[in-house]
């Protein structure tokens, strides 16, 4: 299981590098895609349905918007000689790099074996979830339910993202 | 914005309707089957999305159709929130208490307030989607007429 899911995370950072690497704007947009499309397919192998359906469909609409915003502009990508400030902006990059990989070695260490841990709070959710919430997906009980605050945020996140996107893109004011 | 050709119209004429119907279903199942309101929402989004790519922005009045998809996003949210405070006057007097009879599980009308949810979230998000899609078509099409 641990195998296929490196496999897929391997092609993930290809696809990933590639698309800082491409020369034309579409295929970075559609090698994009790869880094989406292969976390649906990791999100199916780790039995979360919920989240795959929500991903692919999220991926499938930002890729068209992407690919009609990159087909409608110049496509080709500007490129800066590499100067004192981008020297140091790569220097403090990867000492961040550095700093990143050490910690994540520390706090790995003390943590469970992937897919072995269960907090002791998610056990009663697991066992007495449907009869406190009366909805058969869990998933669902929780996210309105137990978690109602949390979806809430995110409804209002996304409220805001088109309000936002409404009052930034008018060029004609209201009379 | 320019529409597709003859053929590529019919196949979103037939399609779109099939993708808003999963749509639905998606969403008024989400307390019994993997889905919920956000990922129904985007799939009922994402069948209008696909009519207004396939025929362009002469056929469909854009203007209006953003007027209402933003009435409706903000309605629909502010749906949820009364619900919401209905919890405070009712049972335990908690805000966000589920407070509707829980019903049988597995049933379609069961879990109290969660479909009722569900459905409300499930049109913000469409409507969300579909008021940011538009405006970002109706800008370029506006910096075309300068």
């Amino acid at each position: 299981m641990e195998i296929l899911l490196t496999v897929i995370l391997g092609f993930m950072i290809i696809g990933a590098i590639y698309a800082l690497h491409a020369n034309d704007l579409l295929s970075a947009v559609i090698a994009q895609g790869i880094v989406g499309y292969g976390l649906v397919i990791c999100f199916l192998h780790l039995k979360a349905p919920d989240l795959a359906i929500v991903q692919i469909v999220v991926e499938t609409i930002t890729l068209i918007i992407m690919v009609a915003v990159v087909l409608d502009s110049s496509r080709k990508e500007i490129k800066g000689k590499i100067g004192f400030k981008s020297t140091v902006n790569i220097i403090v990059g990867l000492v961040f790099i550095g700093f990143l990989i050490y910690f994540f070695n520390m706090a790995t260490g003390s943590l469970d074996v992937f897919g072995e841990h269960a907090l002791r709070m998610s056990e009663t959710y697991i066992e007495e979830g449907a009869q406190k919430t009366g909805a058969a997906n869990l998933v669902t009980g929780i996210l309105w339910d137990f978690r109602g605050y949390d979806t809430l945020g995110e409804a209002t996140i996304l409220f805001t993202a088109a309000l936002g996107v409404l009052s930034v893109l008018r060029l004609k004011g209201k009379k | 914005m320019k529409g597709l050709t003859p053929i590529v119209k019919k196949v979103a004429q037939l399609m779109s309707g099939i993708i808003f119907v999963y749509g639905i279903y998606i969403v008024v199942h989400g307390h019994l089957t993997p889905g919920g309101a956000f990922a129904g929402g985007i799939i009922l989004a994402g069948a209008f999305i696909l009519l207004i790519l396939a025929f362009g922005s002469e056929v469909i009045k854009l203007k209006k159709e953003e007027t209402g998809s933003s009435i409706t996003e903000s309605l629909s949210i502010l749906l949820t929130l009364i619900l919401a405070i209905g919890g405070l006057f009712i049972g335990t007097k908690v805000f966000f208490n589920n407070y509707l009879p829980k019903g049988e599980i597995g049933e379609l009308i069961s879990a109290g307030a969660i479909p009722i949810y569900n459905i409300l979230i499930g049109i913000e998000v469409a409507a969300a989607i579909i008021t940011i899609f538009l405006a970002l078509i109706i800008f370029k099409e506006e910096e075309e007429e300068r």
